[in-house]
């Protein structure tokens, strides 16, 4: 770790081995002074955010990182198959992190997709951080896409610097960043490069500071383009605080079971006032 | 859930979220394409368009690509399975070799020196012989003698298989183990959830997780026990080493051991895959469905953190659980073997109850009777057999009474105490297939219940693996009996 990582043209992270120098401390950037690793200890929080993924991409290793935990991490898909919980501090504020499994997508009906979509959903995460392998990035996209369907409030962790960097594959974040909506951040997490720039973009989502423009789908089908505007506005008037209605709609003309159940039991009700309230809490706080 | 459904449209009145959901189900049937279809679809035009405007990849020829040669020649159909059980019998055969020598240091330091000491201090301060003999003679002896027995092998074996883990070994195993588990009728993830099992069956069960399908789910369930997980793995090594081992020269001692646990712990995989078929064919019958396994890069394992997180995480948590089940058993079995009744101990009378049934299926009435206190973990087995055949032999010379989990000096001491108790060939090596084949521990029992949240699968999954063991090992007595005897 004495050598620099280059990950972009000009853009160069500072290896974080290095211990940081105490008039950094109240700097918000690049310091892990300001990060305090709580391991479980999580009874008071001010933000959730969630640790979503492609299998294999390591979120656990992210996730270690942040909370000082040592989750057993492993070199192969599907590691996680349960949902894990760690906590840390970072700018005055306590941070509960959670550890989804890792899924190619939330669309299909397996467990471990259920688990990582519902908490997205009905979790409601203050941010979603999407770790994705900055070598397989069109595959990985898929699941961001996805994502940023369901949330607003997203951060891409654009991670294996190290290995895209070995195989001389060259990954523009600011053109990524751009046409996502959301930040992106170069990391190599099992070095903990990129992890004090991840932190502080977590931070500014949750708080509010960078407002996200997330990318959404443009659909070709001008049939299912007007179902979707069509029910939308239904599910609108029913739950007006909901911010992600057009994907509701998009799961209802699917099909999706899960949520015609939360529709009939009033669940999505729930989650629209949740909503409203974390965006008061927002609004009051600036 | 129909019932349900009904139930709960009668309650309801035509309210809104009705309306949503009547008119999505119209709207549905006006689009007349393909929703999913037509979603994925644009996800992956977005996805391609986004990722071909951010990534440059490398121009020109592409350089010698040293991980996909590797994975031809791992994946490949000719040396996938050699070279698998080349790396297995390897692994073993370091942690018999590296075993040995520790596990003598620890049973010199806790056995004979700790235990006499901790046993003049308890008669110094004038305990009575009854307090002495449960806590020193039964609790303090039983710890010890897992920590010595088990200690060293897992702190060698658990780094050697999780740096397998991490150079990105394992997915290539369940590659090859693919298409068998295909063929069975069963999920190709289902190797995944069975390599799992190796370190801990009910990790293993809950691993099951990844395979979407409910049947295939629970044939991986009910067959994850015909993985020898971290309780029997010392078994198998030392059973073996002391049956098998022995039959070489002892230049050549640690390659047969190691042979002999591989060829058990393949009979196991094996019978995942029998039973997979079996299963497939009968309760749970169906097609097994595809999946995309992603094989990872492979990456230099992190030397330090692995052995951090597989010694402080594994060998500590395996161990811990070990003596915490080891202690209130090594107070039971000193307790059985004093308590007389008329003039035999409770536990003779136990043993004499349970040897002929046991002598049918080659083993013995301590072996039975071992694995019934061993319900609640696998890990006691050994210490009970060894403290159960010195009370029942009445060995003169080791240990000092009834029901005292003896004092043995030298590696070899454990054979001599297993011959004086009329153990053979035989017996050792049912006692290795009765390892791998019987019940589950409580815990995974418990687990299976957890995740199925069904006692007929539940209870399925303990009788299969018992009714087979015994059926195995007693047709084994019955041939070995003709042949050598």
């Amino acid at each position: 770790m004495q050598n620099h990582h280059k990950f972009t043209e000009g853009e160069e992270i500072n290896s974080m081995s290095q211990t940081p120098n105490e008039n950094c401390d109240d700097c918000p950037v690049h310091n892990l002074g300001n990060l305090t690793k709580l391991g479980i200890n999580m009874s008071q929080f001010d933000f959730v955010v969630a640790l979503a993924g492609n299998p294999n991409t390591g979120k656990s290793t992210v996730f270690n990182a942040l909370t000082g935990l040592r989750q057993h991490t492993g070199n192969w898909p599907g590691k996680t198959v349960t949902r894990a919980e760690g906590g840390f501090v970072y700018g005055n504020k306590r941070f509960k992190l959670v550890d989804l499994p890792g899924t190619y997508s939330l669309l299909s009906t397996s467990t471990d997709e259920e688990v990582a979509r519902d908490f997205i959903l009905f979790g409601q995460p203050d941010v979603t951080v999407i770790v994705v392998d900055a070598t397989r990035l069109e595959r990985n996209l898929n699941l961001v896409l996805q994502v940023l369907e369901i949330t607003d409030r997203a951060v891409v962790c654009l991670n294996l610097m190290d290995e895209a960097q070995r195989h001389n594959i060259k990954v523009d974040t600011r053109r990524l960043a751009k046409d996502l909506g959301v930040p992106v951040v170069a990391a190599a997490a099992r070095q903990e490069e990129g992890i004090p720039e991840l932190l502080k973009n977590v931070y500014d989502v949750a708080s509010g500071a960078y407002l996200c423009r997330p990318h959404r789908l443009e659909r070709t089908a001008p049939r299912l383009e007007k179902a979707i505007s069509v029910l939308s506005g239904k599910i609108k008037k029913e739950f007006p605080l909901l911010p992600n209605t057009r994907w509701i709609a998009l799961r209802l003309l699917d099909g999706d079971q899960k949520i015609i159940d939360a529709v009939k039991s009033g669940e999505l009700g729930n989650l629209s006032a949740k909503s409203a309230a974390i965006r008061a809490a927002r609004e009051t706080t600036k | 859930m129909k019932k349900g459904l009904k139930k709960e449209q009668s309650t309801t009145t035509a309210s809104s979220k009705e309306s949503i959901l009547s008119s999505a189900n119209t709207l549905r049937w006006e689009i007349g394409e393909h929703v999913h279809d037509s979603l994925i679809e644009s996800i992956y035009a977005d996805a391609n368009q986004i990722a071909s405007r951010a990534v440059t990849l490398p121009a020109g020829k592409p350089r010698f690509d040293f991980d996909k040669k590797l994975d031809t020649l791992i994946t490949s159909r000719w040396f996938g399975f050699p070279l698998m059980f080349l790396l297995l019998a390897f692994v073993f055969w370091l942690t018999v070799e590296g075993a040995n020598i520790p596990s003598a240091l620890i049973a010199s330091l806790l056995v004979d020196t700790i235990h006499p000491w901790l046993r003049s201090v308890f008669v110094l301060i004038g305990s009575p012989w009854w307090l002495t003999g449960v806590l020193v003679d039964g609790v303090w002896l039983a710890m010890a003698w897992v920590i010595s027995v088990m200690l060293p092998p897992m702190a060698i074996f658990f780094p050697l298989f999780t740096l397998l883990e991490d150079f990105g070994y394992l997915p290539r195993g369940a590659f090859n183990m693919d298409s068998l588990f295909r063929r069975a009728g069963a999920h190709g993830k289902q190797s995944l959830s069975m390599t799992m099992g190796f370190g801990c069956n009910a990790a293993g069960v809950v691993a099951t997780r990844i395979i979407d399908s409910p049947r295939e789910r629970l044939i991986a369930i009910i067959t994850n026990n015909f993985s020898l997980c971290n309780g029997r793995w010392p078994t198998q090594i030392l059973i073996a080493s002391i049956f098998f081992g022995t039959l070489a020269p002892p230049a050549l001692a640690g390659f047969i051991t190691a042979g002999a646990v591989v060829g058990v712990a393949t009979l196991g995989i094996f019978f995942t895959l029998v039973v997979s078929w079996g299963l497939s064919r009968t309760l749970l019958k169906g097609e097994a469905s595809s999946f995309s396994l992603e094989l990872p890069p492979y990456r230099p394992p992190q030397l330090w953190q692995t052995l951090y997180t597989s010694l402080i995480d594994r060998t500590a948590i395996v161990l811990w659980r070990a003596i915490v089940f080891a202690a209130p058993a090594g107070a039971v079995i000193w307790l059985v073997s004093n308590i007389h009744i008329g003039t035999m101990s409770i536990a003779e009378h136990f043993i004499n109850l349970s040897n002929p049934f046991g002598i049918l299926l080659g083993l013995n009435g301590v072996i039975i009777i071992a694995y019934i206190i061993a319900i609640p973990a696998n890990e006691i087995v050994i210490p009970t057999v060894l403290m159960m055949t010195v009370l029942s032999t009445k060995l003169s010379g080791i240990g000092s009474g009834a029901g005292v989990m003896f004092e043995l000096n030298e590696a070899t001491a454990v054979a001599d105490v297993l011959r004086a108790g009329g153990w053979t060939m035989l017996t050792g090596l049912n006692l290795m297939l009765f390892s791998l084949l019987h019940n589950p521990c409580s815990t995974t029992i418990y687990t299976i219940y957890k995740e199925t949240k069904s006692v007929k699968w539940t209870a399925l999954a303990t009788i299969i693996p018992t009714i087979m063991g015994i059926v195995i090992c007693f047709l084994v007595a019955q041939i070995y009996r003709l042949l050598f005897v």
